[in-house]
């Protein structure tokens, strides 16, 4: 079974809902993005989403950007991260997630890529210049392989693209909360919640929400709305900010123990 | 089939890459095209601002001592330097901002590289009422300052990006994030035939009266059909809207020129043809300039409107049909022939369009007196003038 799915089914079971937490791969190197991605299982991360470092993200803010070229000036490929996703592997059985713009997989090979990724313990890819219509040479080798492609939906959705999508989608469905890129802020919690509704009339696939969860607070509020809460840009700004000063792991570590607590049901 | 297909395909290369926020939007832009393509009062306001705002038909102007000078092919430039604004770059501006009106978009936003394209909706927005923003590079900023202090007078807000390269790359990518946020009242004028579907048909069939002219004034001066079109190609918008009306006419060789910048050996460059291979930038499948892990990398040409990482999508299938050829003018040649059009014809080319001189200069004195070469004289070198004095080590 798919490691998201079997994360979802049981914090559904308890009642709970999953934390899942960027970071951008290769940032600063690839061996502190494996040091980071145990110490967000300690803290409480449910699921861990790794972006892989592309010259021009075009749905990314200024923070995940910087990081982004932090991440290409360490060297940072998207073969060298399933290497160090198929370490990971020795360590942590937490679902992994790639979030990868398209021309990176389409350089590697879709149908290499997938069966690479899942054989290096990959469990879902999001690929945020991918919407499901283009996905056409992904669609058959994540399926034989047994890799979830994540879709996301927007407040712009229309009703018809909300039913295509949350169709599409597997592992979870990504609503993204706010018209915008990554890090901007989140201000519509009453969109959030009624959006997440309509999107659960299409599909029994868990709804997860991104972009524009920034603090405790945020996370609590979203977590009452959806069944998982993405946590990046505040997250990337701390490992942008403590990058070099070796307070790195604890300084993301309890940011995200806080996030976690504010989630805990009652 | 039809090119490009329901999906924006042109062959394998286009479609509609972007993220899901912009997905209703392309569609809306997609319904509104549409719809005005057979729409006769849209297609007489066109007509109309083309004609009395733009100063269209531009002439078709045989070279007379040029062509003496190269002695070969007969050689006429088609004037879309002497549009409103100083290029080709209008005719697109003109269409994208009547469409905004019509979709009750209040906002412009556009991406620029030479200044051209921002100048030309900073001009339209003028006209119509309409707010604007344009993004430019940096690095773009300071070759092009003129076209930058053009674009204030207008009452456009012109804001820099300091991204990557800090060229019309990553001003795109700036753009399409403004865009992603704003996306309910601003319309993105794209300047070329480049980003999702429905953008790169669109802006051809915007720029496609440059052939439709051209086809019609060198059947009145030559009763004949032109042997070759020369154009330019950074986004290729210029060369699409040249080489359209012509592509049925088998007989016509079409030659798209790109920038070599200091040599295509040097890895300094913008020619994706040559240094290229298929991947997807900022929306389309098409052909880039990228790593073997599929980075994209960095350009380079004297010419801020080439400096570009990928290339029209409908251009990478007229380049595997082998319906056009590809070619490239490194920065040494297209200064050569910026130098050569000015005192041959008292006429300055665009560096830009200086890259598609570059060509003729070595293809008609090839050709027989009684060949007819068309080059698309996209724009006028009037906003190159302090960059050439600066390579040339004058002080003005």
């Amino acid at each position: 079974m798919n490691r998201l799915d079997e994360t979802f089914g049981r914090l559904q079971a308890k009642g709970e809902k999953a934390l899942i937490t960027y970071i951008m791969a290769g940032d600063p190197s690839l061996q502190e993005t494996e040091q980071l991605v145990l110490e967000l299982e300690r803290a409480g991360a449910d699921i861990i989403e790794l972006g892989v470092p592309f010259s021009d993200p075009i749905a990314d803010g200024p923070v995940i950007q910087q990081a982004a070229e932090r991440g290409l000036q360490s060297g940072t490929s998207l073969r060298r991260i399933l290497e160090s996703v198929a370490r990971l592997r020795g360590m942590t059985q937490i679902p992994i997630v790639l979030m990868a713009y398209y021309n990176n997989i389409h350089a590697f090979g879709e149908a290499d890529f997938c069966r690479k990724a899942v054989a290096a313990g990959v469990d879902g890819l999001i690929v945020p210049d991918m919407p499901p219509d283009e996905a056409g040479p992904l669609r058959e080798p994540a399926t034989a392989a047994g890799l979830h492609l994540i879709f996301l939906l927007a407040p712009t959705s229309t009703a018809s693209r909300r039913a295509y999508v949350a169709k599409e989608s597997g592992g979870f469905v990504y609503y993204v909360s706010i018209t915008g890129i990554t890090g901007a802020k989140l201000n519509d919690m009453v969109g959030v919640r009624d959006n997440v509704a309509k999107i659960r009339k299409h599909t029994k696939t868990p709804v997860a929400v991104g972009f524009g969860v920034a603090t405790p607070e945020d996370a609590a509020r979203v977590a009452e709305a959806a069944d998982g809460v993405i946590v990046g840009s505040a997250i990337v700004r701390r490992v942008g900010e403590h990058g070099q000063d070796g307070r790195l792991v604890h300084e993301v570590g309890s940011f995200v123990r806080s996030l976690k607590a504010a989630m805990q049901p009652g | 089939m039809a090119i490009p297909d329901r999906h924006g395909r042109f062959g394998p290369y286009g479609g509609r890459y972007v993220p899901e926020t912009l997905m209703p939007a392309l569609l809306e832009l997609e319904e509104a095209y549409q719809r005005t393509r057979k729409d006769t009062r849209f297609q007489a306001e066109l007509k109309h601002y083309l004609k009395e705002y733009v100063g269209r038909p531009t002439p078709l102007y045989f070279a007379q001592r040029l062509t003496k000078r190269l002695g070969g092919a007969k050689i006429y430039l088609k004037r879309e330097d002497l549009c409103h604004t100083g290029a080709h770059k209008i005719n697109n501006a003109i269409g994208q901002a009547l469409l905004a009106r019509r979709m009750k978009k209040p906002r412009l936003i556009a991406e620029t590289g030479a200044g051209q394209h921002g100048v030309a909706t900073a001009t339209v927005a003028a006209m119509f009422g309409l707010e604007c923003e344009i993004y430019m590079g940096t690095e773009d900023m300071q070759r092009q300052a003129l076209n930058v202090f053009r674009m204030r007078l207008l009452g456009s807000k012109v804001t820099g990006v300091d991204a990557g390269s800090r060229t019309l790359k990553d001003a795109i990518s700036e753009a399409m994030r403004d865009w992603t946020t704003n996306v309910r009242t601003t319309h993105y004028v794209l300047g070329s035939v480049l980003g999702a579907h429905p953008y790169p048909v669109m802006i051809r069939d915007f720029q496609a009266v440059i052939g439709r002219e051209a086809r019609k004034q060198i059947l009145a001066a030559e009763g004949r059909l032109p042997d070759c079109l020369i154009a330019c190609v950074g986004g290729g918008s210029n060369a699409m809207g040249l080489f359209h009306a012509f592509v049925p006419d088998k007989k016509v060789r079409m030659v798209g020129v790109e920038a070599a910048g200091l040599g295509v050996e040097s890895g300094k460059h913008a020619a994706r043809f040559a240094g290229g291979r298929p991947g997807v930038l900022q929306g389309t499948m098409t052909y880039l300039l990228q790593d073997e892990n599929g980075q994209v990398n960095l350009t380079h040409s004297v010419s801020a409107g080439l400096d570009y990482a990928a290339v029209g999508p409908e251009h990478s299938y007229h380049k595997e049909t082998n319906r056009a050829e590809y070619t490239s003018a490194t920065d040494d040649e297209a200064l050569a022939a910026f130098d050569l059009l000015a005192r041959e014809e008292g006429i300055m080319p665009a560096l830009e369009s200086a890259h598609a001189i570059a060509e003729v200069v070595k293809c008609a004195p090839r050709m027989k007196k009684n060949q007819i070469l068309v080059v698309n004289l996209s724009g006028r070198g009037d906003k190159d003038v302090q960059q050439v004095a600066r390579i040339k080590g004058v002080t003005l």
